[in-house]
């Protein structure tokens, strides 16, 4: 049924269509990072596709892969009864720049999906309105769904906050903290000294580069 | 005596205009200790609004990536805590997905009963603390004594009240016991009645229509936009309901019926978990005439199931399946899966990414609760502030589900 799906996006982007597969009966287009807000759009206006519904989105880390995220995106069609599985691959091997168009403007739950992406694995998502951290505080550092964050990691010590920003209610800008005196938070680097073995890993944080 | 103000002149009078910032939660109680919801007030109207969660944030999806397929369990039991047997439920058919395997009927009945039972206490908790929220404690009291019968019953079936872990890829921890069906029946016969007292209690009640009645609206497209599923979307008026849209277990052979609202507003989110527990009800009847007595309840699948302990302890086959499947876990092939089922509030998804060894690589959970309080923001913006409390409590949003 939405094999159909896969020809009418292979016809309209024959350049941004990289891999595809129906693994399970889940049809999966594997798109080029750069028409990622093209062929979204295209798939939610189009009254062939008719998506409406942003259901999940969110990012595999495989650490040995160049780009080394995927980001995976599950679109449902409640016209049309069907689904849809985007993915686009994204970041350099030390996870860096992890970046990728937003889909906010084109449906509301993209908003929070991409916070939470963002949060958990660090894609960072351009144009996005508000992107901060959603389940984790300001000052965590590290994302701590990447495979390179170890699972016994523990967080520093916070100090009491302090209220520089006490009138103002999200979105803020990139300096202003977040309500009731969250800051912003800092991004962590993180570097394997081993490879992929996961031997040995060490934190270093943006104070000491 | 004259008035204070008598020589005060209105145009004299400096009242002050500028918005006022208002924190309610996380430790507010009808923020489920869970949510903090920062406000701009102008007067009681809220103008502006921030929803921040995260509270009961545990890292599920990276402990997930330590263990076993099988070790999974447990940590979908707490995601939701309301009905975990629908998040078990919901993970095994994701992993059998996977694995191409079919669990026999029996089972399949079995679940079907399991999971319309913890439906009917996800909605029997949020309707009675929504009551609760609003003043009417005997309503609250009412259902979460149903509860309690309801979670008899898993008790009886599982060994645990909440947390279950019963759900296995490829059947069942056990089959069902000797008077599973009998007493089902009689619980649900009694919950039916406690609906009907409810319903006469609270739905004549003026002060309880006032303050549910075209509060929080929010319209089909916003609430489709935002990826609202579950009983939510069907009180927006959009009948769409993964049971019957895309049927898995026997839910395409039982019949049913998806209730959905007109307004959108809190009442109707109300009304349409009431309707669901009736239809609930139904499902069960049917469910408990047709599931067989007898018969496996796994799959005879030596590479997924457990042998039998006197098999265990007295064949040498029977040992080494036993230890490959606890020491290493058992393999799900290489590839992707995503499969979804209509837990209690919505698409219960699981995109499973494996490498073929018996650790999973990635489990994304997707929360049908995230998505609904996403759109709370859009929901209260504009409101009384006094309405946030039934609004919110309308979206039942459960805080391990919505934070993993």
């Amino acid at each position: 049924m939405s094999q159909a799906l896969i020809e009418l996006v292979k016809k309209n982007f024959p350049a941004a269509v990289l891999e595809t597969h129906s693994q399970l009966g889940d049809e999966t287009i594997v798109l080029a990072p750069e028409s990622w807000q093209e062929v979204c759009r295209f798939l939610k206006e189009n009254p062939q596709s008719d998506m409406n519904m942003l259901t999940d989105l969110t990012a595999v880390d495989f650490p040995s892969r160049e780009p080394r995220f995927e980001v995976v995106a599950h679109f449902y069609s409640l016209t049309r009864g069907h689904r849809l599985r985007l993915k686009a691959r994204v970041g350099d091997r030390d996870g860096e720049t992890v970046e990728l168009g937003t889909l906010t403007d084109l449906w509301g739950s993209a908003n929070w999906l991409e916070r939470e992406c963002f949060d958990m694995m660090g894609v960072k998502f351009i144009g996005h309105p508000d992107l901060r951290r959603i389940l984790l505080y300001p000052e965590f550092e590290g994302h701590p769904l990447r495979k390179d964050y170890p699972a016994e990691k523990i967080q520093p010590l916070l100090q009491y906050r302090d209220e520089p920003n006490i009138e103002k209610v999200a979105p803020f800008g990139v300096d202003e903290g977040m309500s009731f005196g969250r800051q912003t938070h800092k991004v962590g680097i993180y570097t394997d000294e081993d490879g992929d073995s996961g031997a040995r890993r060490k934190v270093i944080s943006p104070a000491d580069n | 005596m004259e008035p204070l103000d008598q020589d005060l002149d209105e145009s004299e009078l400096e009242l002050p205009t500028e918005p006022m910032l208002l924190n309610v939660g996380p430790a507010h109680p009808a923020m489920h200790g869970t949510v903090r919801i920062v406000m701009e007030l102008s007067g009681e109207i809220i103008e502006r609004c921030d929803v921040q969660v995260g509270y009961l944030h545990r890292g599920f999806e990276k402990m997930c990536e330590r263990g076993t397929w099988t070790q999974v369990f447990p940590y979908v039991d707490r995601c939701n805590y309301v009905s975990p047997m629908l998040n078990n439920v919901g993970f095994a058919l994701a992993g059998e997905k996977m694995l191409g395997i079919t669990v026999p009927e029996r089972c399949q009945w079995y679940r079907m009963i399991l999971g319309e039972l913890a439906r009917m206490s996800d909605h029997l908790t949020c309707d009675g603390a929504m009551a609760m929220e609003l003043g009417a404690f005997t309503p609250f009291l009412w259902m979460i004594k149903c509860r309690e019968m309801l979670w008899e019953i898993m008790e009886e079936e599982t060994g645990a009240r909440l947390t279950h872990s019963f759900g296995r890829i490829g059947g069942m921890a056990a089959p069902p016991t000797d008077g599973f069906k009998e007493h089902v029946k009689a619980v649900v016969k009694h919950i039916l009645s406690v609906l009907d007292e409810v319903e006469r209690l609270l739905l004549g009640n003026r002060i309880f229509l006032d303050r549910l009645e075209n509060v929080g609206i929010i319209s089909a497209e916003d609430a489709i936009s935002l990826g609202w599923t579950g009983p939510c979307l069907r009180a927006a008026g959009v009948p769409y309901d993964v049971r019957k849209a895309h049927p898995y277990l026997k839910y395409g052979e039982v019949d049913f019926d998806v209730p959905v609202g007109s307004t959108s507003d809190s009442f109707d989110r109300f009304m349409v978990r009431i309707a669901e527990m009736r239809q609930s009800a139904r499902i069960i009847d049917q469910c408990v005439a047709r599931m067989p007595d007898t018969g496996p309840v796994n799959v005879d699948d030596p590479r997924v199931i457990l042998p039998p302990k006197e098999e265990v302890y007295n064949t040498i086959e029977g040992t080494i399946q036993h230890f490959k499947i606890v020491m290493e876990g058992l393999k799900l092939p290489a590839g992707e899966v995503y499969s979804y089922t209509e837990a209690g509030n919505g698409e219960l998804g699981f995109y499973l990414v494996s490498d073929g060894s018996g650790t999973p690589h990635r489990v994304r959970i997707r929360p049908p609760c995230f998505l609904v309080t996403a759109g709370l923001e859009r929901v209260i913006t504009g409101q009384m502030m006094a309405d946030v409390v039934p609004s919110f409590g309308s979206l039942n949003m459960i805080g391990g589900e919505c934070d993993r």
